[in-house]
């Protein structure tokens, strides 16, 4: 232990108590990032001290990565410093949440499953079934800017977070938004830290709007010989004035994947997926309702599988509704435990080149001789994992070669491209965050403002931020 | 004006695209409320290439600049504070691709609100942000004001239906913000574009989410003898898990005064109505009609209409959407308040209301979304008694003050513009303020663009009071939320 070490230790301790303190190796381990490991980890129990450790941090030139539960931290780019991990899980309490104005206030660390157990005492929700959900926290959701299959139906945290209060890279504490569900007072400053990785801010405080809790659910699932068939369902249910909740494509190796041992080591259960044909792309879809409207959308379902040539319809009622949602929820984290050097590219296109960038990533997978498995969602997101069987330098050119290509098509499409996982080796020669945007020399000035000294998650970011 | 940029101005655009004769500025010092400032010229640009070239004469002769759709606005967020340019995108309302399979419309800033959506009709879509002024306010005006409406209970405001942005910075950089594809990478800068008041930048060109229309659409009419009744249904309706498309509640007064002007079939003597929308499949709102009608019956509802037919609905819509014009026949002034309330405490900020409107012997008429807190109380005064001008200030005040004692926000769906720039430090603290002007100055660096709008005390501004929002003999029925 160096004495820069104990000195930064040193004074964390006097600003939350020793005990919220470690300097310890071996504890250390756990806030490693890409094999970086910082010098300290700190559990602030409130905003002020968040704001002085930032103040601090600032004034000695230390980088600070901001953290949860630690589900995503291996999302981003290395950070290109890391002294202290700022561990939020303390702040975890339930600030405010009035049933009735659909209102929630929260702070970071809280377990997304214990508030939906709160929530679900009053028949709501948070339309957020993002993975890594038995760990995940409401800020690392939001930091992270993971989304869940139900973007279909509810969007994405930008569409139902309120505000937020957070601590700048000078230990300011600011805030945007409010806690009511309508409101245009000042800039959304709240929608920049979605997905910002901690590169902004610390996040302290976050409202949402909550949902009230669909009755019964559904699932639909149909399977077909080829990527057509299911593409073909998308379509016409976007041309019906069906609104399932979810609507997921589903490539041969997906279904295999997620019906697989380590998909059951994650989330357990019965799963539709485990009886559809494994060499079929599959249509999953969820919907929700009562009698004549659950009655409506299977008749439509069945109807519409039939004209798109889709076979193996089956509904699934409520019990088994958990497991084959989670299973589709939950595609990367399985999709990590699938290979010893998954690598996880997310793209989007506009809808009607689904079908093209599939072929893409099938094509691209093929020349390189990996396995692969590919979800679609119903507006255009598509998770794409590469799957080889080693952890080796082929197995590195493989994947580098296969995601340029995926990119190269992805850019020809007009759609974007990111790799939020892969082996922490390859990220220095993988395109993380895919080709630079015009606009990037605009978040860099961003950075600039909100942390001009970049003491918080440096390097970790698009466009070197 | 400098007659050198005049000059210039003309060469760019040509003279017939350049208004500065005093005649001519008139109609441009105000917008939907009474705030004025007169600009020195109006400009109509045809292009981006043209927006981009009155940028750069507004930076080479250190000219202020501000963007206008079609001058609806309520919070003098269009008006020219400090003199200067006014960008009219009049001329740029091409809409410039409709794509049905993607659900995507590219849209010029100047397109009317109705007008997208009438042109999607005919594929089953339309543009979801419904500002009640949308037959006459622009999309670009939308993205700058974060635009709400009545079916924003259910859809979302305008930031929750923009894909992406072509803007033109006050630096003369043409910028591209999110894109077709959704997450684009990076920061969301589309996210902080919309709602930014056109202090960011002159946005030149839009895409949006088209929303297809619901199988079925039933509205509901609900007639109370309490406002209390009134409020604590809506509260049940969303306790029972129902969230309807639209959830609108008038009181007594403006009931009775729109009913003179529309004939839209609402009862004189009642103290409040709700105007509901159920949409969704048949199935579904079958469901939720009747389950709405029987929480308006339980909270003792005098009667719970369906209207039976589109014509009805219409007609139903055409009360609620013409109140602010209603207002204007049977006062000579009237200021619109645009306060935000948690929705639980409607009965006591209405009862609130009641109490300041009596304390000041003002009419106070309320008109809002009540499915999201979202209040317009409606003051008459009249505007040529200088006292009762001063009182309805005052009055207004009260208002605002007592929703962000309920925890509420100054403004739902107006934008703070110049009406409440003042009010901004009740909400922000100065660290806050000062993050989002720093955030304002990446992209409007030397603050040329709109100038003395949203933040309290801008630099050369001398007014302390704003001056109430007030109609122009009742005319502006179309303009307002």
């Amino acid at each position: 232990m160096t004495l820069a070490t104990i000195s930064v230790a040193s004074r964390l301790a006097e600003i939350t108590g020793a005990s919220n303190v470690t300097s310890d190796p071996a504890q250390l381990v756990a806030y490693g990032i890409d094999g970086k490991v910082p010098a300290a980890a700190v559990k602030p129990g409130s905003r002020d001290e968040i704001s002085e450790i930032v103040k601090f941090a600032a004034a000695e030139h230390l980088a600070i990565v901001p953290c949860g539960a630690r589900s995503k931290l291996a999302m981003g780019a290395p950070p290109s410093r890391y002294d202290v991990a700022l561990d939020v899980t303390r702040l975890d309490h339930i600030v405010a949440y009035d049933p009735s104005d659909l209102t929630l206030s929260v702070e970071p660390g809280i377990p997304l499953q214990r508030l939906a157990g709160v929530l679900a005492g009053h028949r709501q929700f948070l339309p957020l079934a993002v993975p890594f959900l038995s760990r995940a926290t409401a800020g690392g959701t939001v930091a992270a800017g993971v989304h869940s299959p139900l973007r279909q139906a509810y969007g994405t945290a930008r569409d139902f977070l309120l505000g937020v209060e957070f601590v700048t890279g000078e230990g300011v504490q600011a805030k945007s938004g409010g806690l009511v569900v309508k409101n245009v007072a000042g800039y959304d400053l709240h929608k920049l830290t979605i997905g910002s990785l901690g590169t902004l801010g610390i996040i302290t405080k976050i409202n949402f709007r909550t949902f009230p809790a669909p009755a019964s659910t559904r699932v639909f699932a149909a399977s077909s010989d080829s990527a057509d068939g299911v593409l073909d369902m998308r379509r016409r249910i976007a041309q019906s004035p069906l609104r399932p909740l979810t609507a997921n494509m589903l490539s041969p190796g997906s279904v295999e994947m997620l019906a697989s041992g380590p998909a059951a080591r994650i989330e357990p259960g019965p799963t539709p997926v485990d009886g559809l044909p494994k060499s079929q792309w599959a249509f999953l879809a969820t919907f929700a309702g009562a009698g004549a409207v659950l009655v409506r959308y299977e008749s439509e379902l069945r109807r519409i599988a039939d004209e798109a040539g889709c076979g193996s319809c089956t509904i699934y009622g409520d019990d088994e509704k958990p497991a084959s949602f989670g299973r589709l929820r939950e595609f990367v984290p399985i999709a990590l435990e699938s290979s010893p050097a998954t690598t996880i590219i997310k793209l989007s296109v506009v809808r009607s080149k689904l079908k093209d960038i599939l072929e893409g990533i099938e094509h691209a997978a093929r020349a390189n001789e990996l396995r692969w498995a590919a979800m679609a969602d119903g507006l255009g997101v598509i998770y794409a994992a590469l799957l080889p069987s080693a952890r080796d330098e082929q197995a590195r050119v493989r994947v580098a070669k296969a995601s340029e290509r995926i990119n190269g098509a992805c850019a020809q499409l007009g759609g974007n491209v990111t790799i939020p996982f892969c082996p922490s080796e390859w990220k220095s020669t993988l395109k993380i965050w895919g080709p630079e945007r015009g606009d990037f020399e605009q978040i860099r000035k961003l950075k600039k403002v909100f942390d001009p000294a970049d003491v918080l998650a440096p390097g970790r970011f698009a466009g070197g931020i | 004006m400098n007659s050198r940029l005049l000059h210039d101005l003309k060469t760019l655009l040509g003279s017939e695209s350049v208004l500065h004769r005093p005649e001519e500025l008139m109609l441009y010092e105000y917008d939907g409320s009474v705030e004025k400032g007169r600009p020195d010229c109006v400009v109509f640009p045809r292009s981006t290439a043209e927006v981009a070239g009155i940028v750069e004469l507004a930076r080479k002769h250190q000219v202020p600049l501000v963007g206008r759709g079609a001058g609806t606005g309520l919070s003098g967020g269009a008006i020219a504070r400090h003199g200067g340019i006014i960008t009219s995108f009049a001329r740029m309302n091409c809409v410039l691709e409709i794509d049905a399979d993607n659900q995507i419309a590219r849209v010029q800033p100047g397109v009317v609100n109705s007008d997208l959506s009438a042109a999607v009709a005919h594929l089953g879509l339309h543009f979801a942000p419904d500002p009640s002024s949308q037959k006459a306010c622009t999309i670009g005006g939308n993205v700058s004001e974060n635009s709400g409406g009545p079916h924003t209970l259910a859809y979302g405001v305008t930031t929750n239906h923009v894909l992406g942005l072509e803007v033109v910075l006050p630096t003369g950089e043409v910028l591209h913000v999110g894109n077709s594809a959704l997450d684009s990478t990076g920061y969301d800068l589309t996210g902080v574009f919309v709602g930014s008041e056109g202090t960011f930048g002159l946005v030149t060109e839009i895409t949006v989410k088209l929303t297809r229309l619901p199988e079925d659409v039933k509205t509901l009419l609900a007639i109370f003898d309490t406002v209390d009744d009134a409020t604590e249904s809506v509260a049940e309706i969303t306790a029972r898990g129902i969230t309807p498309a639209a959830c609108e509640m008038l009181d007594g007064w403006t009931i009775r005064a729109v009913e003179d002007y529309i004939h839209a079939g609402f009862p004189l003597d009642c103290a409040a109505i709700l105007l509901i929308d159920v949409d969704g499949l048949r199935e579904v709102t079958e469901a939720e009609a009747a389950e709405v009608a029987d929480v308006c019956r339980v909270h003792q509802a005098r009667e719970v209409r369906v209207a039976r037919d589109a014509r009805e609905r219409d007609l139903l819509w055409k009360g609620r959407k013409n109140a602010f014009g209603a207002a204007g026949r049977v006062s000579p002034s009237y200021y619109t308040q645009d306060g935000v309330i948690p929705r639980t405490k409607l009965p006591a900020t209405l009862r609130r209301i009641g109490e300041i409107g009596r304390k000041y012997n003002l009419q106070i008429g309320n008109v809002f979304h009540a499915g999201d807190g979202n209040l317009h109380p409606i003051i008459l005064f009249d505007e040529r008694n200088e006292q009762q001008f001063r009182d309805t200030v005052a009055a207004a005040d009260e208002i605002i003050a007592f929703c962000i004692q309920a925890g509420g926000s100054i403004t739902g769906e107006h934008g703070v513009g110049m009406e409440k720039d003042r009010l901004m430090p009740l909400l922000f603290s100065e660290t806050d303020l000062n993050l989002m002007q720093r955030v304002r100055g990446i992209f409007n660096p030397d603050n040329l663009l709109n100038p003395g709008k949203i933040f309290p005390n801008a630099k050369g501004c001398g007014e302390i009071y704003v001056r109430p929002a007030r109609n122009r003999n009742g005319a502006d029925a179309v303009r307002t939320p």
